[in-house]
């Protein structure tokens, strides 16, 4: 094939316009749903009232979540609960999915009827898109302490836990501290719940192991130290524990949030003796972020489903799941917590640690340098 | 000189039967373990238990809602990736071979660059395009479609050529149209009833690779039935095995189905 | 494999413009030149928006950066130390994997070419090969967890009976060694699918030929066949390589937990929640994939048409 002048300019153009079409995204569809009031309201007040909020959302119908597996802190019951009061059908998409999926699903599907419209991230993914969210203050919102929320209502904190160490008590013998996991009865029996480098829950064991291990909160060294001693050693599983493996035997001591742990033990109850400690003076606590998708394509639902996490009964159904609810402190006071379920939560020795943006970070840049050379 | 063939013969035939034999066992042995361990119970018995529920269609919606999306994606997506590749394809190949024979070393250079270009690669560089699906047809697993067409040019491509070298296409157009056909008549009465085995074993490569498909549903986070099976992995072990045990042999049934039916054309050439 | 017809007739010719006049026919030609492009169009424009376009936001997107200005962060960010052992390792798994594969894949072959091209054998063992080929992802993934994982089929058998507990070193069945093992099981297939055409190509009369030269067995193949076959070989494991290289779905379901391969390595950098931003790393990663993919399949096309002349 000869490159004739005339065919060279046309595949240059042709370049051209692709590469131009590839920069360039598709315009916002104009739907009646980002028009609507309920899109633009930061309060129930805004749209005169939470009965106005109601019958509004019922009006819609329907409420996509994504990333919310029936057993992380009880969310199954919760969806059932809010069906069942509302009549709003939950659509519940990707329950496997990270807090990065989350945002990269509400930017693919922008403008779509299946996109999400609240989203529950972790604090790091939260922070980065604060853009993507619309600011909604829910009624309760006095309740909540200043420092776990966002001032104008963009981001609020929904529940916690701390990180735990759970364990099947048949197989191994009770761990008091992270360090007794080196010893030889847990080989090939420890797992932690994803590769720290891109799962939050795994970044949180790793901290935790550092600050068993002599380490702080801006000094993760320890903790990826101690990783690579479990590896050596022959303990560290590199499975990631699911309920299919926690109940086949095949991942006996899991890192994971407690809450997390707790369901797993309930819901084994009699097949697997599944047991939950919170390692003594290695305390890492974080709590999860809920936001409201500024795109949402149900957006009263998707507010009246925030009125209701963070109303007493909502919060109280996080209990249930083993998760410290964000008004747990303001519910106790005034008595509507439910004292029994807080009080079978697993015990807590120690000062917590929370980790600020800034210790992330650090924890984060360290990570990624250094995690796969220490693990191998 | 007989008895030296004869004598080949039967050494190829050992190392014939050794080597199959031996082979069989080593790819028979994953599939007797997944079915080993589909049918494991409480405390070792033997259960049919995940057979029984996963054979119950229709209930699936409600025991395994994440499995019965994927399985009907997936058939969905079977269908239309078939169509819109011989579609797109069928008509061009042919079109190249009668009218543009200059043509067609780019288009088989383009048919060919899916396999240099990892479904890896292509799914990173997917996620602006699909935007733009996205607006204009909606969000649903379905739009996989366009991407599975890419990713099937090569197989079918090399499948509808081989076919077209076989018969002499160029000989059948021009009678056709000295006899007043039109190019449609052509297409559709002429040439493709003659090429119909390797469209049909381009169709049947397509649907291999579309049930087999993660790569790109999964990082566009669409449901298939490869997504399905994997996030069932973690939820429950054994229907995740079961589901894939079934695939396997699902589609070795098919493909051997498919050897009786394209093997006729091309011996003509060979001479041994 | 070209078709005997098309060789000398090159040109383009409308079966009713047999005239004489030729600047007319000049003009004619052109036209249908222009009419006859209209019937590829929509395949040219369908493969530019979902082949060409993706393949550009990636090369573009791995020398941008993160806003938008083009930058060499990205690429000299492939030297650091994890991505580059990422690279050796998909490097170093796809080569074992391919010479493995393509070993005992070509004998696999030739057992079954000898059977004849209508034979059962053959059927049975080329369907099978096609389902491993193309289905070599989630469910090999999950056959090879039910064979050999942790509560395998063999593991407990083996250690049942026989007392040896295969993950007494560690669990290797999830890093580097377990994915040479899993991604063999679809590149021996995939070989018998890919040399099986030039094996056929082989005539009996050469076999005849040699013997009744006063050739042995080993003259036969060290010196007749065997050079023969060899671009065909070699291309079918470079097919082979680039195959392994670029796979992900098996990966990305045996491994949960680091990223060893460069695919896994793209995964994380997408869907990553602790370490974000990443997106442009990624699209700098499988630009390193394409170029190394594209060397292996440029280098297979050389070969290719070293084999078609005789195996043909």
């Amino acid at each position: 094939m000869r490159f004739s002048i005339a065919r060279g300019t046309a595949l240059v153009a042709a370049t051209a316009v692709m590469v131009g079409l590839s920069a360039c995204s598709p315009p916002s569809s104009n739907n009646e749903a980002a028009a609507s009031d309920a899109a633009k309201a930061t309060n129930a007040a805004a749209l005169g009232g939470i009965d106005k909020l109601v019958e509004a959302a019922k009006k819609e119908g329907a409420l996509n979540v994504i990333a919310l597996p029936p057993d992380w802190a009880n969310y199954g019951e919760i969806i059932k609960a809010f069906t069942a009061k509302y009549g709003i059908t939950v659509n519940s998409a990707q329950p496997d999915a990270s807090s990065q999926d989350e945002i990269n699903a509400a930017k693919q599907l922008k403008g779509q009827g299946g996109a999400p419209d609240v989203f529950d991230l972790g604090s790091a993914v939260a922070l980065a898109n604060t853009a993507t969210f619309a600011p909604y203050q829910v009624t309760t919102w006095n309740d909540i302490p200043a420092a776990l929320k966002d001032a104008s209502g963009t981001w609020v904190n929904d529940y916690g836990g701390y990180m735990s160490i759970g364990y099947d008590s048949s197989k191994v013998p009770a761990p008091t501290s992270v360090a007794d996991l080196l010893k030889p009865e847990f080989k090939g029996k420890v797992a932690l719940n994803g590769d720290p480098t891109q799962a939050g829950a795994a970044f949180n064991g790793v901290v935790a192991a550092a600050l068993g291990n002599g380490g702080s909160a801006d000094d993760i060294k320890k903790g990826v130290d101690f990783f690579s001693d479990l590896k050596k050693a022959g303990n560290f599983l590199p499975v990631d524990p699911t309920p299919a493996t926690i109940e086949s035997g095949q991942t006996p001591v899991v890192f994971d949030w407690d809450y997390l742990n707790v369901a797993q033990g309930a819901k084994l109850k009699g097949k697997v003796e599944w047991k939950t400690v919170v390692p003594a003076n290695a305390v890492v606590g974080s709590y999860y972020v809920q936001a409201v998708n500024a795109d949402a394509p149900h957006p009263a639902a998707a507010r009246l489903w925030q009125e209701f996490l963070y109303s007493d009964e909502g919060q109280n159904l996080w209990l249930k799941g083993g998760a410290r609810p964000v008004r747990a402190d303001a519910m106790k006071t005034a008595g509507t917590l439910d004292t029994a379920l807080f009080d079978a939560l697993p015990s807590v020795s120690g000062t917590p640690v929370f980790l600020t943006d800034a210790q992330t970070k650090a924890a984060n840049d360290y990570l990624a340098a250094n995690w796969a050379k220490a693990i191998g | 000189m007989a008895g030296l063939r004869q004598r080949r013969a039967r050494r190829q035939r050992i190392l014939r039967w050794v080597v199959v034999t031996l082979l069989a066992v080593l790819f028979l042995l994953p599939l007797f373990a997944m079915l080993e361990f589909t049918t494991r119970g409480a405390g070792g018995s033997l259960s049919w238990e995940t057979w029984r529920v996963f054979f119950d269609w229709g209930a699936l919606d409600e025991t395994y809602p994440i499995l019965w999306t994927g399985m009907k994606a997936s058939f969905w997506l079977v269908l239309l990736s078939v169509t819109l590749t011989l579609v797109l394809l069928v008509p061009t190949v042919v079109w190249v071979r009668l009218r543009l024979p200059r043509m067609r070393r780019l288009v088989e250079f383009i048919s060919l660059l899916p396999l240099t270009i990892p479904a890896i690669v292509l799914v990173v560089g997917l996620a602006p395009v699909y935007a733009w699906v996205v607006y204009f047809v909606g969000g649903s697993s379905l739009t996989l479609t366009f991407a599975y067409a890419i990713l099937a040019l090569p197989f079918a491509y090399r499948a509808i050529d081989a076919g077209l070298s076989a018969i002499d296409v160029r000989t059948l157009s021009e009678a056709a149209r000295s006899l007043g056909a039109s190019w449609a008549t052509v297409m559709w009465r002429v040439v493709l009833p003659n090429i119909r085995s390797a469209v049909l074993s381009a169709a049947f490569l397509t649907v291999a690779l579309v049930l087999g498909e993660f790569t790109i549903a999964s990082l566009l986070n669409r449901d298939n039935l490869q997504v399905a099976i994997n996030q069932l992995g973690k939820s429950s072990a054994q229907m995740s095995v079961a589901v894939s045990l079934a695939a396997l042999v699902l589609a070795f049934v098919l493909l051997f189905l498919l050897s009786f039916v394209g093997r006729r054309r091309y011996r003509e050439r060979k001479t041994s | 494999m070209t078709a005997p017809t098309t060789g000398t007739r090159d040109q383009v010719k409308a079966p009713t413009t047999t005239g004489v006049r030729g600047g007319r026919r000049q003009s004619w030609r052109r036209r249908w030149l222009r009419r006859d492009l209209l019937g590829v169009l929509p395949f040219f424009v369908f493969v530019a928006i979902f082949l060409f376009i993706p393949t550009l936001v990636v090369v573009i997107g791995a020398f941008a950066g993160d806003d938008g200005r083009p930058t060499l962060k990205n690429i000299s960010a492939l030297a650091d130390g994890y991505i580059v052992d990422a690279f050796i390792r998909s490097i170093t798994l796809s080569a074992v994997t391919a010479i493995l594969g393509a070993v005992i894949g070509a004998l696999v072959g030739y057992a079954v070419v000898t059977a004849g091209p209508d034979s059962l054998v053959r059927r049975l063992v080329t369907s099978a090969c096609g389902v491993l080929a193309q289905f070599g992802g989630v469910t090999l993934a999950f056959a090879f967890i039910a064979t050999i994982g942790l509560s395998g089929f063999v593991t407990v058998f083996l250690h049942d009976s026989l007392g040896i507990d295969i993950f007494a070193g560690g669990v290797w069945l999830f890093d580097l060694p377990g994915l040479v093992l899993v991604y063999t099981y679809f590149q021996i297939p995939l070989m018998v699918i890919v040399f099986l055409p030039a094996l056929d190509g082989i005539r009996p009369q050469w076999r005849e030929a040699t013997e009744s030269l006063g050739g042995s067995t080993w003259y036969y193949w060290r010196r007749v066949a065997g050079p023969l076959l060899a671009p065909a070989f070699l291309g079918s494991t470079l097919l082979l390589f680039a195959n392994a290289f670029s796979a992900y779905a098996t990966a990305a379901a045996l491994v949960s937990q680091g990223s060893p391969i460069v695919p896994l390595q793209i995964r994380s950098a997408l869907t990553s929640e602790v370490l974000l931003g990443r997106e442009n790393l990624g699209k700098a990663m499988a630009l390193g994939m394409v170029v190394v993919v594209a060397l292996v399949m440029w280098l297979y096309g050389l070969l290719q048409r070293r084999t078609t002349r005789w195996l043909d």
